[in-house]
């Protein structure tokens, strides 16, 4: 009853366009927005920042990155992991380099750097497509964890090749380095994720976003009422490498502090986050979070329910987790193929017809 | 001279194991259109069983590999019956996906049945240089590697026999030109796909215990798959002598490039060099090594 | 509610109306052995509906590939409002005004009808990325502007209600007509038609057929367009060009197209001598 679009009248094409074109969904998002931003810092502790919140913030933004790439652009990429160690790497070197720059702005530039990449990398797309493209971007893996793991100069000819982050500050409160505050580092990631959010949301709605998904559907017509192959895919791996190295970094500099590029960026990292994009819903921003949601809390579930709740051996444990994600996946693909975003999207479509069925 | 053909022989051996877990994902994805990403679990799911049932029971490893294959059909029944019926007509992307969860699951399922430690495979397979090689012609070659490549030339000998003069094989390669016509001349789709998923199974662990043999059945087994993608692009994801050849070609490749070309960039360019190479050869040739010359239509 | 858009809204090109727009001389098209177009001239005026008809296989769709810059033909020139011109790319020839639509409906499919029409815009947009990001003020503003003209093709296609509707669940008829909407909002000066009517029924073959007529008169633009029904084609074009096994066979006005003896023994069929 509450739900309803009914008396709603749109006069303007710009009331039309907007986002949340309905006021139910403004009022519960700005409610939402309220409480993570003013609510949830006040009850913040170290176990939950770091086992549920910065994870689910931090891939977030990186399912958000590689959804434009699959889910908008239809271009496979199995590289996630690679860009993100662009983007850890890129911040390190900044940070040890530019001591004085702002932890904020080198979390940008460590994006920018990874969309330099990711467009050297999405360069074969023009020519080769669907899996053979997914293969190629294995390339694109592979090589920058070797190149980071190879090379001295990237961790800074550091003996165990680890890379760890120096203390740094904004508005006088320490960020990163074992001394941040939880709130401090929710806080950080969350404007990050929200901004961010907020951008790709226009772009995708826009002439970029328009011609990404021509290019996804049906790239031959595409080319034919004008958008350009190259540069609109380019664009995505630009777009998408910027968000994906924006994660890296923040991963490395607020999250982890340490890193090791074989442990932390290997192949699994990008399969994770394409199950994120894919079970949260290609082609949709909300998609991107509520698959990254699922898929951080998911493992912690499992493994509470099975250490704590079952007494299995860690070991065990281990396997069968390993053994029920996999079920899950299928099970979940075989159920809703789409992913979570069009789950809750057939469930508003109820609320809103509600008490009848259509 | 001798240490460079020393060199290219054993990228061939290499290459032939590729070659045989390409051959795998080619038969799937020419049948079904699935791009299976679980070959290479396959693999190791395949060898841990064979090991796993001649360790708890005691039997012959001919008894041994006759059970096993009884698992991988009924795997690939399993398969087309709980995964793939549910499926049907669904985007290549999200079958794919499926298939990352089944190599999950095998993996989870692997190690919880059989453990996940190092198990060492010998069936008697004969190990150590060829001495007729060194004597002959001074070359040091394993002899392992030449059994596995009788085993792989056997075997995708029969194969090619099976796919040109059986009834099923003509059935397969009907299904593969158009699934909608097979269907319509009465060829039954879920019989086809449970057959090659069980060809694709036993050829998995073919390549198991080839691999099994020389490094042990260990959980690394999986990620030769991942060797076996570069040799699909190189090939083509449905040509068979594609696969063959694609293998050889990375596997020499990249042998040859570790020891030339990796001193001078700091070596363990076995990694991604595969990669490359096949994303070079693609940029030139974008059908591929066996493809036609893809002509777009609107 | 047909809203009448002003001719002179659409884009000029110095090209005066009856002079021609567009001429292909002497083009030969091969793939491999294969030889799909053999030595083919004509030309199209600007202002007329041109047909080009043929049966199936003769290199009428190969035709249209040549004209936006699809295929490149081995041999013969095109020549582009009097201009001889290269090879082109096709999103190139999109942007020298030549709009398309497709034998078999080529959609996409994951967007709604108002994006696929506003696709067709994206030529004529021109802020840059830092504005899209903000979606505020001039790039609000520019999407608001074209989202007028897109309405405006809507309301002439009578396609009002289906705006929001994802166009892969749109019946096959409709699909068509967002097709033409989405080369129209490009307000093309030469408009490639293939097949806009195969797999139509009557009622809504007459539809397309006044739709055709309209976008001619009322907008100016030339048209092109390939068709297997004899009645509309003898109603709607100007000229006809018959191909037949890659060539040309005949050219001129339908009544004296239809009366030629080589298209009639093609084409229409050698009658039968009792």
């Amino acid at each position: 009853m509450l739900y309803r679009e009914a008396g709603q009248f749109k006069t303007t094409y710009d009331a039309d366009q907007a986002i949340f074109p309905i006021a139910q969904d403004r009022w519960a998002v700005i409610a939402f927005a309220a409480i993570a931003f003013l609510v949830v810092p006040f009850f913040v502790n170290d176990y939950w920042t770091n086992a549920v919140l910065l994870p689910l913030l931090i891939y977030g933004l990186a399912a958000l990155g590689l959804n434009i790439l699959v889910g908008y652009c239809g271009q496979i990429s199995l590289g996630t992991g690679g860009f993100m160690a662009v983007g850890a790497f890129a911040s390190y070197k900044l940070m040890t380099s530019f001591p004085e720059l702002n932890i904020a702005i080198v979390v940008l530039l460590s994006g920018g750097a990874t969309a330099l990449v990711g467009v050297m990398f999405g360069l074969p797309s023009l020519r080769i497509k669907g899996f053979y493209l997914a293969v190629a971007t294995l390339a694109a893996q592979f090589f920058l964890v070797w190149l980071f793991n190879k090379f001295g100069w990237f961790y800074n000819y550091s003996a165990t090749g680890q890379i760890s982050v120096p203390e740094r500050t904004i508005f006088g409160l320490v960020v990163t380095g074992p001394t941040a505050a939880p709130w401090v580092k929710y806080l950080f990631c969350l404007s990050f994720l929200a901004l961010f959010g907020l951008i790709a949301k226009n772009v995708v709605r826009g002439r970029i976003g328009r011609n990404w998904m021509a290019i996804r559907d049906m790239d031959i017509a595409a080319e034919l009422i004008g958008v350009r192959p190259l540069q609109t895919k380019l664009s995505a791996f630009a777009f998408s490498s910027f968000y994906v190295g924006m994660a890296g970094s923040l991963l490395f500099t607020v999250y982890l502090g340490a890193v090791e590029v074989t442990e932390v960026f290997g192949i699994n990292v990008s399969f994770l986050v394409l199950f994120m994009v894919i079970i949260g819903g290609l082609g949709s921003i909300l998609g991107s979070f509520l698959g990254a949601t699922f898929l951080v809390l998911m493992p912690i579930f499992l493994k509470n329910f099975m250490v704590d709740g079952l007494g299995l051996l860690p070991v065990l444990a281990k396997h069968v987790e390993i053994l029920l994600m996999g079920l899950l996946i299928m099970g979940f693909l075989i159920v809703e193929p789409h992913g979570l975003a069009r789950m809750w999207q057939i469930l508003k479509e109820k609320f809103r017809l509600w008490p009848f069925p259509y | 001279m001798l240490f460079f053909i020393e060199t290219v022989l054993s990228g061939l051996m290499a290459g032939v194991m590729y070659s045989l877990v390409a051959l795998g994902f080619v038969l799937i994805f020419k049948a079904s259109g699935i791009f299976n990403f679980a070959q290479g679990v396959f693999c190791l799911f395949a060898a841990l069983t064979f090991v796993g049932i001649m360790e708890k029971t005691g039997v012959p490893w001919p008894v041994s590999f006759v059970l096993t294959v009884g698992v991988m059909i009924a795997l690939a029944w399993a398969i087309e019956r709980f995964l793939l019926s549910h499926l049907v007509n669904q985007e290549p992307i999200i079958l794919f996906m499926a298939t990352i969860g089944l190599a999950y699951f095998l993996e989870g399922l692997g190690d919880l049945m059989w453990g996940s430690d190092v198990k060492p495979l010998d069936i008697g397979l004969p190990s150590g240089a060829s001495d007729w090689m060194l004597d002959t012609f001074d070359i040091y070659v394993e002899k392992l590697e030449v059994v596995a490549a009788v085993v792989a030339a056997a075997l995708v000998t029969g194969l090619a026999v099976f796919f040109q003069k059986t009834r099923i094989g003509r059935a397969l390669r009907a299904v593969a030109d158009d699934h909608q016509a097979a269907l319509s001349v009465g060829i039954s789709l879920r019989t086809i796909w449970v057959i090659v998923w069980s060809v694709a199974g036993i050829v998995a662990l073919v390549a198991g215990i080839m691999w099994g043999a020389k490094s042990g059945v260990q959980f690394s087994l999986s990620l030769i798959a991942l060797k076996a993608l570069p040799v699909l692009i190189l090939g083509g994801f449905t040509s068979i002598p594609g696969a063959i050849v694609g293998g050889l070609i990375i596997g020499v490749g990249e042998k040859v490039a570790e020891i030339y070309l990796g001193p001078f960039v700091g070596g363990a360019i076995e990694n991604w060099f595969a990669y490359m190479l096949a994303l070079a050869f693609l940029l030139v040739r974008p059908q591929g090594l066996f493809g036609e010359r893809i002509i777009e239509r609107v | 509610m047909n809203a009448f858009v002003e001719p002179a809204t659409m884009p000029g090109s110095g090209v005066a109306k009856g002079e021609v727009l567009l001429s292909v001389a002497n083009v030969s098209l091969a793939f491999g052995g294969v030889k799909a177009i053999t030595n083919i001239s004509f030309d199209i005026r600007k202002g007329e509906i041109r047909a080009i008809i043929g049966p199936n296989g003769a290199g009428k769709t190969s035709m249209l590939n040549v004209i936006n810059g699809f295929y490149h033909p081995q041999e013969g020139t095109i020549t582009w409002r009097g201009k001889a011109r290269r090879k082109m790319k096709p999103y190139e020839a999109a942007s020298h005004g030549i709009a398309r639509t497709f034998q078999n409906v080529a959609l996409f499919k994951g967007m709604t009808t108002l994006d696929n029409i506003m696709t067709g815009r994206g030529l004529s947009m021109k802020k840059n990325f830092l504005w899209q990001c903000l979606h505020w003020g001039p790039a609000l503003k520019e999407e608001i502007d074209h989202r007028h003209r897109v309405e405006e093709i809507i309301d002439f296609l009578e396609i009002q209600a289906i705006r929001k509707t994802p166009v892969g669940r749109l019946p096959y008829g409709l699909q068509k007509r967002v097709e033409l909407a989405r080369a129209l909002a490009m307000e093309p000066e030469l408009l490639l038609l293939d097949e806009p009517m195969a797999g139509m029924n009557l009622e809504e073959k007459e539809d397309m057929s006044r739709f055709i007529l309209d976008v001619n008169q009322q907008f100016g633009t030339t048209i092109a367009l390939i068709e297997h029904d004899m009645g509309v084609v003898m109603d709607l074009s100007d000229r006809v060009v018959v191909l037949d096994y890659g060539r040309k066979i005949a050219d001129g006005m339908p009544e004296d197209v239809q009366k030629n003896q080589d298209v009639i023994d093609a084409y229409l069929g050698v009658p039968h001598e009792e």
